[in-house]
């Protein structure tokens, strides 16, 4: 982008003119900038102003007492993040067991959701009857309220509830959902024979980073939190493929149709059609996901509570129960602004992953097309442009 | 052109500068400035079981109202801790709420507590391990408003089918262990018993351990007494003769013994509402918890009305929770909720009512109260989490960590 001719070119013919009308310009400047104030003032009212504030709160030791604001209020500078990022101690050990868990989670939300919704989205746009009743049906989940979602997945999976029941049917035992705590991947390679989950390898238990062992690092996410997962996934899919849905219905027909006379077969044209057009939007999918993810809470705080042994245990209600159980407002502060830090990078980099194959596959066929024309005729229509 | 790009940081600040003076201009040291004498107008923050109890606690607060003329609001928390922490963050916490003894350490120390049993003349009358549950460092905060107690409380219809008369009520650790290896049978298990310290802490205490010292001042967590109790635990969960609810699919103790999932179990006497409400066709019969090797012991929960430093009529707050725990108003109060008085004069006419809770009743003796020491939450909800984890895991491994943690978090 920076590299970009657009901006130039735009400078070049913005200078021109700019010294005759810059008090109409100005003019202009003042009254956008009125225009925009009020929104700007309810930003740094609401959103700027409260995070400068929670920030200054992550460098003391308030205790919850009165203002953060007055001299009373000890300053500790960046001993809070210390505690739960590097001094080794119950507070990170905490904190990293509930990245873990979170970032199973993540790991595991986002992709299941997002194919999830593009399924059902596809299917939903394709010639099928009642399309209506299956568009609600599956949209419902998403404007129910997660309380009463979440009252109704802890009686779908207690340890006589009707997953079980189904799972009994098929004739497996199935394990008392929210109150098991051992991990999938410890259990997935229990049944492989990789490992005996009962005595792990010494290898994997004697070190690891930042406070956990590999062990702990690699236990995949507990049975409780899969369950956990199937909820959010459920809940989530349906609003997703909303907008899968809506983008769908703008993919142009004359290409697919194109597609259809080239002899494309319906895999063909949803790799090289469909799902190019849905690049926005698969863009917006995945990082809503990515956000929305990491900041689980209602669904912990209702249902588990962090329980059992930790394992559903995210950064976000970690930081809630800091603060407003413990009392330890600094360090809870502290952990969310790493937890902004994780999302903020995440973000970055998903969006440098994918725009940066687009910019490449729109660089290919920029290239295929030079190398087309000029095999067509002498004279390409970019150099002429130049 | 870099003109635009100026003007908007300066524009950005401006924004910034105007929205933060907006934000400060309320100020926010607002100082507790004392009420002026004659009727005070007081806000009281309580956590209520239902509608039974917020009406028992409305109806003296009536009466109150009337003996004193000042008036006083009475809210409900859902979430107590967190609306009492959004009080005293805003600086106007209600001047008098429940507090767990549990949470003691950790307001007094952040100073939210205004210190008032130098102004109760008949400090005697409460249980002293009660009012101990309420001193943090020498100062004695606020008044019990009642307690409970753990007791163990057994199946009449499984104790007799095991062929067990009243002669065998446990009363030794051994003779617990022989008789829920007795009762347990297929789908019914001796004994479930919440992994929690709140229950399991109780085995410690018997033991001859706890977290802390008695002084308080020295952290003993992982005593040889500590281990002990956690072995017989992990032997009998091993045996299969204990289990935690979350094994036999049952949410707690109550609903274990309730639902017949459990021959016995060890719950507080809000065993005794639960089991009305729930299971009102199943006989139970409550005893002492048996004695370990460190002789009788159980754990105590309990409220104190704590008034606000930040409040604003301190006398009278102080006046409003004298007068909920004195003997008038706490005999109608602990008569329906299910909750023990606090006073020792009121034990013998609340056991002529409610014989069948004597057993919680004498617990109060020798009733063990929470850990009382500031920031030692996460440490002993670690222990909790390490504990449903026992049966396979090493007790001596779980009271190391959390002596190392404890140490930490009381020394640091």
């Amino acid at each position: 982008m920076t590299a970009a001719p657009a901006p130039a070119g735009a400078l070049a013919t913005a200078s021109p003119r700019g010294s005759g009308r810059s008090s109409s310009r100005a003019g202009q400047g003042r009254a956008g900038w009125s225009f925009a104030a009020p929104q700007l003032v309810l930003i740094g009212l609401f959103v700027l102003i409260p995070i400068l504030m929670a920030f200054w709160v992550s460098l003391t030791d308030w205790r919850g007492r009165g203002s953060p604001f007055t001299g009373q209020v000890g300053f500790v500078g960046f001993d809070n993040y210390a505690a739960i990022l590097t001094e080794p101690g119950l507070a990170r050990q905490d904190f990293m067991t509930a990245l873990r868990n979170n970032a199973w989670y993540v790991l595991l939300v986002v992709p299941l959701q997002t194919a999830i919704a593009l399924g059902l989205a596809l299917v939903l746009n394709s010639k099928i009857r009642a399309k209506g009743f299956f568009r609600t049906a599956f949209y419902f989940p998403t404007v129910t309220s997660s309380v009463a979602i979440s009252l109704v997945f802890i009686f779908l999976f207690t340890g006589g509830g009707a997953v079980n029941g189904l799972l009994g049917l098929v004739g497996i035992d199935g394990p008392n959902w929210f109150s098991d705590s051992r991990g999938l991947l410890h259990l997935i390679g229990d049944g492989l024979g990789f490992w005996d989950a009962d005595s792990p390898p010494a290898a994997l238990t004697d070190g690891g980073p930042l406070g956990l062992s590999w062990w702990d690092w690699l236990s995949g996410p507990s049975i409780a939190l899969a369950a956990l997962i199937l909820l959010v996934v459920w809940t989530s899919a349906g609003g997703y493929m909303l907008m899968f849905l809506a983008a769908l219905q703008d993919v142009p027909n004359d290409v697919r149709e194109a597609a259809v006379m080239d002899g494309a077969n319906s895999w063909q044209r949803f790799r090289a059609v469909t799902l190019p057009a849905l690049r926005p939007t698969l863009f917006l999918v995945i990082t809503l996901g990515l956000i929305g993810t990491w900041q689980v809470f209602d669904q912990v705080y209702l249902i588990s509570q962090g329980n059992p042994a930790k394992t559903t245990l995210t950064p976000a209600f970690l930081s809630y129960t800091s603060a407003f159980v413990s009392g330890q407002w600094g360090r809870a502060a502290a952990m969310s602004f790493v937890l902004f830090a994780i999302i903020i990078v995440l973000t970055s980099v998903q969006r440098f992953l994918m725009r940066d194959k687009d910019a490449a596959a729109e660089k290919k066929a920029l290239k295929a097309t030079q190398r087309a024309r000029a095999a067509s005729s002498k004279t390409t229509f970019f150099q002429a442009g130049r | 052109m870099r003109h635009p790009i100026r003007r908007s940081a300066q524009a950005a600040v401006a924004v910034a500068a105007l929205s933060l003076a907006a934000a400060c201009g309320g100020g926010f040291d607002d100082g507790a400035e004392q009420q002026e004498s004659g009727s005070a107008s007081l806000t009281m923050l309580i956590a209520s079981s239902g509608d039974a109890e917020t009406q028992a606690v409305q109806s003296q607060v009536d009466a109150y109202e009337e003996e004193s003329g000042n008036t006083v609001d009475v809210q409900v928390a859902a979430d107590l801790s967190q609306e009492l922490a959004q009080g005293f963050a805003g600086g106007n916490p209600p001047d008098v709420f429940y507090l767990d003894a549990s949470r003691l350490a950790d307001q007094a120390d952040a100073g939210n507590l205004f210190p008032y049993l130098d102004q109760v003349d008949d400090l005697d009358d409460f249980y002293p391990n009660l009012v101990d549950a309420f001193t943090y460092q020498d100062t004695q905060y606020c008044l019990p408003k009642d307690f409970s107690t753990l007791a163990l409380e057994i199946n009449d219809a499984a104790w007799s089918a095991a062929g067990l008369t009243e002669a065998d009520y446990p009363t030794t650790w051994e003779q617990l262990a022989t008789v829920a290896q007795r009762l347990t049978t297929g789908e019914q298990t001796g004994l479930v018993v919440n992994a929690t310290r709140d229950r399991v802490g109780a085995f410690m205490v018997e033991g001859g351990g706890w977290f802390l010292s008695e002084d308080g001042g020295e952290v003993t967590a992982d005593s040889p007494e500590n281990l002990e109790a956690l072995q017989y635990l992990q032997t009998n969960l091993q045996a299969g003769s204990f289990s935690f609810p979350g094994d036999v699919d049952a949410g707690d103790g109550v609903e274990a013994l309730g639902t017949g999932k459990a021959a016995m179990t060890i719950e507080g006497n809000w065993l005794v509402g639960g089991m009305a409400n729930d299971y009102p066709d199943v006989g139970y019969t409550v005893v002492p918890l048996p004695e370990g090797p460190g002789g009788s012991g159980t754990l105590s929960f309990t409220n104190c009305l704590a008034v606000a430093a930040d409040s604003d009529a301190q006398d009278a707050a102080v006046d409003l929770a004298t007068y909920l725990t004195g003997a008038d108003a706490m005999t109608p109060l602990t008569q329906d909720t299910g909750v023990l008085p606090s006073r020792q004069s009121l034990a013998d006419a609340y056991l002529q009512q409610f014989p069948e809770r004597e057993a919680y009743i004498a617990g109060a003796d020798y009733a063990q109260g929470p850990v009382n020491a500031p920031g030692v939450e996460p440490v002993l909800q670690d222990f909790d989490s390490q504990l449903g984890a026992i049966e396979t895991g090493d007790p001596a491994e779980i009271l190391q960590s959390t002596q190392t943690n404890l140490e930490q978090a009381i020394g640091g």
